[in-house]
């Protein structure tokens, strides 16, 4: 199952919970599945979020790939100047 | 599209010098930018701006403006939708962005958009809109982050409540958000730590500085359908934040992209284009709009004022154990700092388990800020590499030697949280080392410092097309602005995957209607995302090639490869082309000359969102001599090193190496927002605002590092923010090594210098 590490902005939803293991095949399934064990997240982490999946930065994430064994991070949007 | 990187490829294209593409209009004075264009019956466009920091508005009258011949439209926030306050998408909120381009019942900065008139010429447009009336209601202002954050300080958004704040506030505040970073016990590592050291730094406003102002044509039909011309550093975010904003359909507005001259992040975001649209619309005549120097340093983005507090804890050993951070940045009139940014980036090159960073996004009465290379990275380096200069000087160890112990590499946990992959700290560290500058001898007053800095870079969305011409040259179509060389780059790439001259490639930077959506040029991505979309086109058109050189050939297209630009055929198909006496290759030129008989044109595209951004380090070493009798710094030799993944362009390469160490010279040394008590800024001009020139700098030395990113074809990584970063910290230890005294404070300006100076004994 993939470990999704969730930071400290989310704790209203979360109840400070740091680690959680999903079983998702997708960005979307992993979200559905967070919202799922924490109600009223899933919301959060649909839009304005970037995603990291093992190192890589995704911004507007949804069907890309989860692995069985992907850290997943997510984090503020970054675009640059 | 395979992930290799390209280093096991032998490049015919990629790190060559070819002159590019759009150089002789640009030195001969052809090319076009956004002043530089007019239409028939063109009406010009000007903006009434608030005198005040703060007011309500109470009335606007606009009568006597209308009524002077020549005036044929006056606007007010009435003549723009109006959005509710939560309309967002991703960090950019819409109802922020409408009120930021015209006030909507407060201005909330001195020279913040009340109204805008459009007129037959400049000069009645500038006589109206002093014929307008505005019943302005003064309100108290604030111009300071610590006075913003206090109890009783004016607010400027009754609505606004903190988030990210455990329990949601009943109160208004200024703080708009909290974001918080976290990992293992620091108070206990601190506390464990065998010297502690804390800060606090402070750096203020900027300005992108870029050389044009913001300007746009925009003219609709009949029909209702709007075309901009304008220069940006994104033709579709125009496209889309105007669209979004006046309620029209994305297809209703065409964007033509002119050349841009400068853009650093400030030109990331809309402000005149929504006016002269609107105004078009109501006057049915097109309108030109272009700001005044004035208004560019009054009305637009700068980066934010900030106010930064450090904590780190070593041990004798050399080892960074733990570090606290709190950062606090000025976001404006509106939220929306780079405070987040800055907060994952202050920590990023050091291999920690210790730490918590805070990061603060506070709103006041200044103009909002904007993105400016690297956006919040810049003030986070500033303290945290000039922190770490002071604990290897503790510790008697070699600053480099300090950094490298402390260095990520492949396998971190970056600070803001996903491992890092392949990436280049330890290379450009050791790069630097082993560079003359280095162990130079220093003269008198002089002083040697170094920094490390860190930028994210980004991907994000990107189209493209290649087109084969009928003999055999080619076109490639993108839609990402040119602020550095792309598209000499972008043609290098799809002349190397073509195999032809890259002369013979002609890049092109199409309009929204002639292109796939394409994402800011900005985040350092166009030569990463859109260079990975012009590989893919230029594949797709050698895959259809080799397609019809197979059908000419009657052989199977598994037997054709592209080499140096033909068709060549392979194993059962070259027997067969052999027993028939024909030759196995056929040219790029030829098959183009027959594709209308093979299947008609050729293309390629791609449309992506480009995944894999490689993150990219650099390490800058400065020596200064230091006037002690007034506090000026001269520049005497300056040293870049940056880790590219693969240097396309290496010219390009470089020249993003040495301007983003120019701008933070100049961030380092003397820019400056100067305003007075009434919140009005001073120094509206680059006379004032003085901004390094050729004659104040050095060459600067640029050392290209290439670490592939594994991720993209060619191992590219992004360049064109990081070489901002480690110029102040850089700066601030050189002055420390010539002088003594510690800068945290910025500017590093002749009389903050000599004042520092003057207050340890040491002018």
């Amino acid at each position: 199952m993939a470990t999704v590490i969730l930071p400290a902005r989310f704790s209203d939803w979360t109840g400070g919970v740091e680690h959680v293991d999903v079983d998702a095949r997708d960005v979307r399934q992993l979200i559905r599945a967070l919202d799922e064990r924490f109600p009223g997240l899933g919301e959060k982490l649909r839009d304005g979020v970037a995603i990291a999946i093992d190192g890589e930065i995704i911004n507007d994430p949804l069907l890309e790939p989860v692995e069985p064994d992907s850290e997943v991070h997510f984090l503020p949007p970054i675009s640059g100047g | 599209m395979t992930d290799s990187n390209g280093s096991d490829r032998k490049f015919k294209w990629v790190g060559t010098r070819p002159i590019r593409h759009d150089g002789v209009d640009k030195v001969t004075g052809r090319a076009h930018y956004g002043a530089d264009f007019d239409l028939p019956g063109m009406l010009h466009a000007h903006v009434l701006r608030s005198p005040h920091a703060h007011a309500r508005i109470r009335r606007i009258d606009a009568s006597k403006a209308l009524a002077l011949e020549g005036v044929k439209a006056v606007i007010t926030s009435d003549d723009i939708p109006e959005l509710p306050l939560d309309e967002a998408s991703g960090p950019t909120n819409f109802s922020d962005l409408s009120r930021n381009v015209l006030a909507r019942d407060k201005v909330l900065y001195h020279g913040h958009a009340v109204a805008a008139v459009a007129a037959t010429s400049t000069r009645i447009a500038q006589e109206a809109l002093s014929l307008i009336e505005v019943d302005y209601e003064p309100l108290p202002h604030v111009l300071d982050i610590r006075a913003a954050m206090a109890p009783g300080a004016p607010i400027l958004h009754d609505h606004m409540r903190t988030k990210g704040l455990k329990e949601a506030p009943d109160e208004p505040s200024n703080i708009a958000s909290k974001m918080e970073l976290t990992r293992g016990d620091v108070d206990q590592a601190l506390a464990e730590a065998d010297f502690v050291i804390e800060r606090e730094f402070e750096t203020a406003t900027v300005h992108q500085g870029y050389i044009e102002p913001h300007a746009c044509v925009a003219q609709t039909n009949e029909d209702g359908q709007t075309t901009v011309w304008a220069s940006s550093q994104g033709h579709f975010m125009i496209r889309a934040y105007s669209a979004r904003l006046l309620r029209l359909d994305i297809s209703q507005i065409k964007v033509i992209p002119m050349e841009i001259g400068g853009g650093f992040g400030g030109k990331t975001t809309v402000y005149l284009e929504p006016l002269a649209i609107v105004l078009s619309r109501k006057t049915g005549r097109p309108v030109k709009a272009v700001m005044t120097r004035e208004e560019v340093f009054r009305a637009t983005g700068p980066a934010p004022a900030t106010l930064i507090n450090v904590k780190f804890g070593a041990n004798r050993d050399g080892k960074i154990v733990a570090a606290k951070c709190e950062l606090f940045y000025e976001a404006g009139a509106f939220p929306g700092s780079p405070v987040a940014a800055g907060a994952m980036c202050i920590l990023a090159p050091f291999d920690l388990d210790h730490f918590t960073i805070e990061g603060y996004d506070v709103v006041l009465n200044k103009p909002k800020t904007a993105a400016y290379r690297a956006p919040g990275a810049p003030p986070a380096a500033f303290a945290a590499e000039t922190v770490i200069d002071e604990i290897a000087r503790e510790l008697e160890i070699d600053p480099l030697d300090l950094r490298r112990n402390n260095a990520v590499s492949k396998g971190s946990q970056a600070a803001y949280g996903p491992k890092f992959s392949d990436i280049g700290l330890i290379e450009t560290l050791d790069a630097l080392r082993k560079h003359p500058h280095y162990e130079a001898p220093l003269g008198e007053n002089q002083g040697r410092g170094c920094a490390v800095g860190f930028w994210f870079n980004a991907g994000m969305q990107s189209s493209a097309e290649v087109k084969l011409n009928e003999d055999g040259t080619a076109v490639v179509v993108e839609g990402c602005p040119d602020i550095g060389g792309s598209r000499a780059s972008l043609a290098i790439m799809a002349a190397e995957e073509l195999g032809i001259d890259v002369y013979k490639v002609r890049p092109v930077v199409a309009d929204t209607e002639a292109v796939g959506i394409n994402d800011n040029t900005g985040g350092s991505r166009v030569t990463f995302a859109t260079g990975m979309a012009v590989i893919e086109a230029s594949q797709d058109v050698v895959r259809q090639c080799c397609e019809r050189a197979a059908n000419i050939w009657d052989i199977d297209a598994k037997d054709v490869i592209w080499q140096d630009g033909c068709a060549v055929a392979t194993g059962d198909g070259a027997k067969k082309l052999d027993e028939e006496g024909k030759l196995p290759s056929m040219p790029i030129a030829e098959i183009a000359a027959g594709a209308a008989r093979t299947g008609g044109p050729i293309t390629g595209k791609a449309s992506l969102n480009a995944r894999g951004a490689g993150p990219a380090f650099a390490v800058h070493l400065v020596d200064v001599e230091v006037d002690r009798e007034t506090g000026k710094v001269d520049i005497v030799r300056y040293t870049t090193v940056q880790d590219a993944g693969r240097a396309i362009h290496p010219s390009y390469v470089e020249g993003q190496m040495q301007g983003g160490a120019a701008q933070g010279i100049g961030w380092a040394l003397n820019e400056e927002y100067v305003y007075d008590a009434d919140g009005v800024l001073a120094n509206p001009g680059f006379l004032d605002y003085r901004m390094p020139v050729a004659l104040d700098l050095p060459m600067i030395d640029t050392v290209v590092v290439e670490v592939p990113n594994p991720r993209h074809p060619y191992g590219v990584r992004g360049v064109g923010e990081v070489p901002i970063v480690p110029p102040i910290p850089a700066i601030a230890n050189a002055i420390h090594d010539a002088t003594g005294v510690r800068m945290r404070k910025l500017p590093m300006s002749p009389p903050n210098l000599l004042a520092e100076l003057t207050r340890a004994g040491r002018a």
